[in-house]
């Protein structure tokens, strides 16, 4: 079959399986566009700028788990795409990004709307590709979509220059592909997986420290599993959360920067740190010299790069979390069974941490507390929320209160941090699970710096709940200046914001604005029982409230500041 | 300490880059750097010299390894492993004493005289870093006009190769 190489693009697609395209039309990608027109099939979604595409393909994928889809144009089209693009690839998400560049012809002429989008992207994409032969169009999609998906997933580019999508190939599509020079191990070392074992029956005081990468690899059911089996204490990520239900009682919160009181502590004091598709990142580990001092750690992950590369690992497991935790499980029956004696006393040590309640708040008859607002919308929705967010204080609460019980539902930004993500993530997590109820907890600094998905969400009856927690500040910047720069509010504040809910109005959905403490979850559910329809909750909070716990940068785990009615005070915060 | 890797990678516009750029984006520093075509046309092979300490090298040689276009990668340095470099040198030699000490050092070293002007000679050596190191320094008896080095290249001991 011949086919233009616009309808290779778009027929591969198809036959990959996409069920939708995130994109926005452009000069260099018209060719393509024509084609989609004339497809019966391909579901293609138009966002109001291509940073909105990228995160609700991005936001699409790490719900349901397939692929997200990008397709846009070439120069702007294609650097404005760029902030998603290197979210997806510091979160490992999976995502085949399709840009339209200038004819071959007129490659390296600083041609009109031309920018070196493959040079551009480099650096944030797992792959990419110039295709200059339309022979070899519909192979390199396929192998997009391997590269994408297969081993650490992550971001992969195709750029394809207007004159390759004009011109005429026979079309087919291959079923697989292999790449010589990658072929991601799976696998784990049985020897390794058994050393692991044997480190953790003989550690006093195991942790069990779980990442991104469990979700990523859909290993909830073994890693539950497994983590029950043992009886041990298990800590979670921000990009974790949910690999292992948060209500459990062997979970003790998240760890790091933002983590609970006896989540840092047990990693402090552990002498086994079991990593479990996580990186030891910064936000996650504090300084790296007072790191977990007494421990020795059994690092599982896919990536070999990501083991021992922040911290030294005396048992690296290279392979898929799923895989390995299932071999492990097998391995486990073969050693004695796991005698909880020999974790008592480090179990009654964590309680004493747990006593602190470090995540408790107080309420105001007055103003509204951001944490409680995410207390509420974990009971009016049960648990069973979508919950995205955006980045900066609203996140952490989000984090810290929706206690989310299972993988692929709690949606934000962790790697690379990016303002904006909320709402378009939201939108694209509800493209792929249009039932579900998807909640976008943002706040007022970050809304705005996507604000125009607002059009999409009404063009294509996406009824997404938004909680923009209101302060009038960029908080986190905000609480950094009040803890270490003596209040000096260096443009943290926002002093003319749009009325929220005549915005929403305006792009024509419905709009509510929540100041009493006693309104908060009467409105969370009169918004929820808006089935069909967009609602912007602007919930104004108090503008001095601050996340806690915290590790100041440069500290150590032991080192938290705890709210100020807790143990001790934050330094500089009077 | 100074390393050596070597890798096989797909001949293709702008793999090179991905290299260079992972190098420059993780602020690994690289010392020299030679790449070119193999026996087999669908493959470069380049060699970079850079120093780090053992876990920045496990560092380098596993992001390397996670680029799609890398087929293989290995530290020569690690195993017993022959280096060249080639050095072409242009320095200036004037009248008969001077002509003739050059010559001389040339001869020890085993390097060639290759270009001839009145007033200058042109000298290609190779040899390891040391050797080239080492006449670099000793040539300095002469005035140089021009320095060109090719960067280093290398290839195992023994039976095995790269693609094995």
């Amino acid at each position: 079959m011949e086919l233009t190489g616009a309808e290779i693009v778009v027929q591969s697609l198809h036959d990959e399986g996409v069920e939708f395209v995130f994109g926005y039309p452009g000069g260099a990608a018209l060719h393509i566009y024509d084609a989609i027109y004339n497809h019966e099939h391909i579901n293609h979604i138009l966002t109001r700028h291509e940073q909105g595409a990228t995160h609700a393909a991005d936001g699409y994928s790490r719900s349901t788990g397939k692929t997200g889809v990008v397709l846009v144009t070439s120069g702007p089209g294609a650097t404005n795409a760029v902030t998603g693009i290197a979210t997806a690839y510091m979160d490992s998400i999976p995502m085949v990004v399709i840009t339209g560049q200038v004819p071959t012809a007129l490659i390296g002429y600083d041609s009109f709307q031309e920018a070196d989008v493959v040079g551009i992207t480099r650096p944030c994409v797992k792959h990419n590709f110039l295709v200059k032969n339309v022979n070899n169009l519909a192979e390199t999609i396929k192998k997009a979509f391997h590269v994408a998906e297969t081993g650490r997933p992550g971001p992969v580019l195709v750029d394809v220059p207007k004159d390759i999508t004009a011109q005429k190939a026979h079309y087919h599509y291959p079923d697989d592909v292999t790449i010589r020079s990658y072929q991601p191990k799976i696998k784990g070392n049985d020897r390794q997986i058994k050393k692991g074992l044997e480190m953790l029956q003989a550690a006093k005081r195991p942790i069990i420290y779980v990442g991104g990468g469990a979700v990523l690899a859909n290993a909830a059911e073994e890693l539950t599993h497994f983590v029950r089996d043992t009886g041990l204490p298990i800590t979670q990520t921000l990009m974790g959360l949910g690999a292992y239900p948060a209500p459990d009682s062997q979970f003790i919160g998240m760890l790091g920067m933002h983590g609970t009181y006896e989540a840092n502590m047990a990693m402090h004091e552990a002498d086994l740190i079991f990593a479990i598709g996580a990186r030891f990142d910064d936000r996650v580990t504090g300084d790296l010299n007072k790191f977990a001092p007494s421990a020795k750690v059994v690092q599982i992950d896919i990536d070999p790069a990501s083991i021992g590369k922040n911290r030294k690992a005396d048992v690296p497991i290279v392979g898929d979390v799923k895989v390995v935790l299932t071999q492990m499980i097998e391995a486990a029956k073969q050693l004695p069974d796991y005698d909880p004696k020999q974790t008592e006393d480090w179990w009654k040590t964590i309680k004493q941490w747990q006593s602190l309640d470090s995540l408790g708040f107080e309420l105001d008859d007055k103003l509204i507390k951001p944490q409680q607002v995410v207390k509420d919308l974990y009971e009016v929705t049960g648990g069973d929320a979508f919950v995205t967010s955006d980045v900066g204080q609203h996140q952490m609460w989000a984090a810290q209160y929706y206690h989310f019980k299972e993988p692929r539902k709690w949606i934000n930004s962790g790697g690379l941090g990016t303002m904006g993500f909320g709402l378009p993530a939201a939108m694209g997590v509800q493209f792929g699970n249009p039932d579900a109820d998807v909640a976008c907890i943002t706040g007022d600094g970050s809304i705005l710096m996507c604000i125009q998905e607002l059009a999409t969400c009404l063009q294509y009856g996406m009824p997404v709940k938004v909680l923009c927690l209101n302060n009038r500040y960029l908080g986190m910047v905000r609480q950094w200046q009040e803890f270490f720069y003596e209040r000096r509010y260096s443009h943290t504040y926002m002093d003319s914001l749009p009325d929220f809910v005549k915005l929403t109005e305006s792009f024509g959905h419905v709009g509510m604005r929540v100041e009493n403490p006693a309104d908060v979850k009467g409105a969370l559910q009169e918004a929820f029982a808006l089935k069909d329809r967009l609602v912007f909750m602007d919930i104004v909070t108090d503008q001095s409230e601050n996340v806690f716990p915290m590790i100041p940068s440069g500290a150590g785990h032991a080192e938290m500041t705890m709210r100020p009615d807790k143990l001790n005070s934050p330094k500089g915060a009077a | 300490m100074r390393r050596i890797i070597s890798m096989l990678l797909e001949n293709e516009p702008g793999e090179l880059s991905r290299v260079a750029g992972l190098f420059s984006a993780r602020a690994y520093n690289i010392e020299s750097l030679t790449v070119a075509v193999t026996e087999d046309p669908t493959m470069s092979r380049l060699t970079l010299v850079t120093k780090g300490d053992d876990a920045h090298i496990e560092q380098i040689l596993k992001q390397i390894n996670k680029l799609i276009a890398v087929v293989k990668v290995v530290d020569l340095s690690a195993n017993p492993h022959i280096e060249r470099e080639l050095i072409l040198i242009k320095v200036i030699a004037k009248g008969n004493s001077q002509r003739d000490e050059i010559k001389r050092l040339v001869d020890i070293f085993e390097a060639e005289i290759i270009g001839v002007t009145d007033s200058t000679y042109t000298v290609q050596m190779t040899g390891d870093a040391d050797q080239t190191d080492s006449f670099i320094s000793a040539i300095q008896i002469a005035e140089i006009v021009e320095l060109a080095r090719s960067g280093v290249t290398g290839i195992s001991r023994g039976k095995k190769g790269l693609k094995g």
